[in-house]
């Protein structure tokens, strides 16, 4: 089954549910669903809220997705954008043991995304972040 | 999301129904911060409605938890789904803010 579908907007927060549903019947239509299908998500929630906070300072950018199943096995996102450099795998994890006193609010989105995805890959070519996220089917 | 708040016995019991993702968790914490500055300490937030938290969701549950915390009050959570529970435990969250079976079980402990 061959599938590849995209989906371009305006970085904003607005634009979140459109990106989820987007992503949700892409990913019903490869076959995932409950838990899986929340994993996506999730893991696609977490990188665009990112790109929607800190891919363009000036505001006014876009962010493309795209969705492919590669030969039936792999259901691979990925969401590119135009702003700042940005390889968000380079953080470090939060401290998931730290106290409510001590525990840092913010960081977790990028650690769900290396928990719940098969794989993440970041690149930026000709000044474009791609982020690539797979779920192996 | 939709919250529903009902001021118990022991505790503000806040149910929550729907999805806590970047869009609807500040009205979460917003509302919450209103019922502390109202002079409410002690929280059930009953989950059993909430079919996904994000990181956000759980940053927006955190805020209130330190909020609480600074007060003297307690925030638990009830009645969590598996799929939320598991992002709780990833996180480390389940560590930090008690998670209980029930709101009944939750409200025994205050």
């Amino acid at each position: 089954m061959h599938f590849m579908k995209s989906l371009e907007l305006t970085a904003i927060i607005e634009n979140l549910d459109q990106f989820i549903s987007f992503v949700h019947a892409c990913s019903e239509e490869c076959g995932f669903e409950g838990k899986r299908a929340m994993a996506i998500e999730l893991a696609v929630e977490e990188a665009l809220v990112n790109i929607f906070s800190y891919a363009y300072p000036e505001g006014g950018g876009q962010v493309k997705m795209c969705c492919t199943l590669n030969n039936g096995k792999e259901f691979v996102i990925e969401i590119s954008d135009e702003g700042i450099p940005f390889d968000v795998l380079s953080r470090s994890d939060p401290d998931t043991t730290a106290d409510i006193g001590d525990r840092a609010i913010g960081g977790l989105g990028i650690f769900f995304i290396k928990k719940v995805a098969d794989d993440v890959r970041y690149s930026r070519n000709n000044d474009i972040n791609i982020l690539t996220i797979v779920f192996l089917v | 999301m939709e919250l529903n708040v009902k001021n118990e016995e022991k505790a503000v019991l806040v149910c929550v129904t729907g999805r806590m993702d970047a869009t609807s968790s500040p009205e979460f914490e917003k509302e919450l911060g209103r019922l502390i500055d109202e002079g409410n300490a002690n929280f059930v937030i009953d989950l059993a409605g909430l079919d996904y938290i994000s990181s956000s969701g759980l940053r927006s549950v955190l805020v209130t938890a330190k909020k609480l915390k600074g007060k003297n009050g307690q925030i638990l959570l009830a009645s969590l789904q598996a799929v939320v529970k598991e992002v709780f435990e990833i996180s480390g969250f389940s560590t930090i803010i008690p998670i209980h079976e029930s709101v009944e079980e939750a409200m025994t402990v205050l």
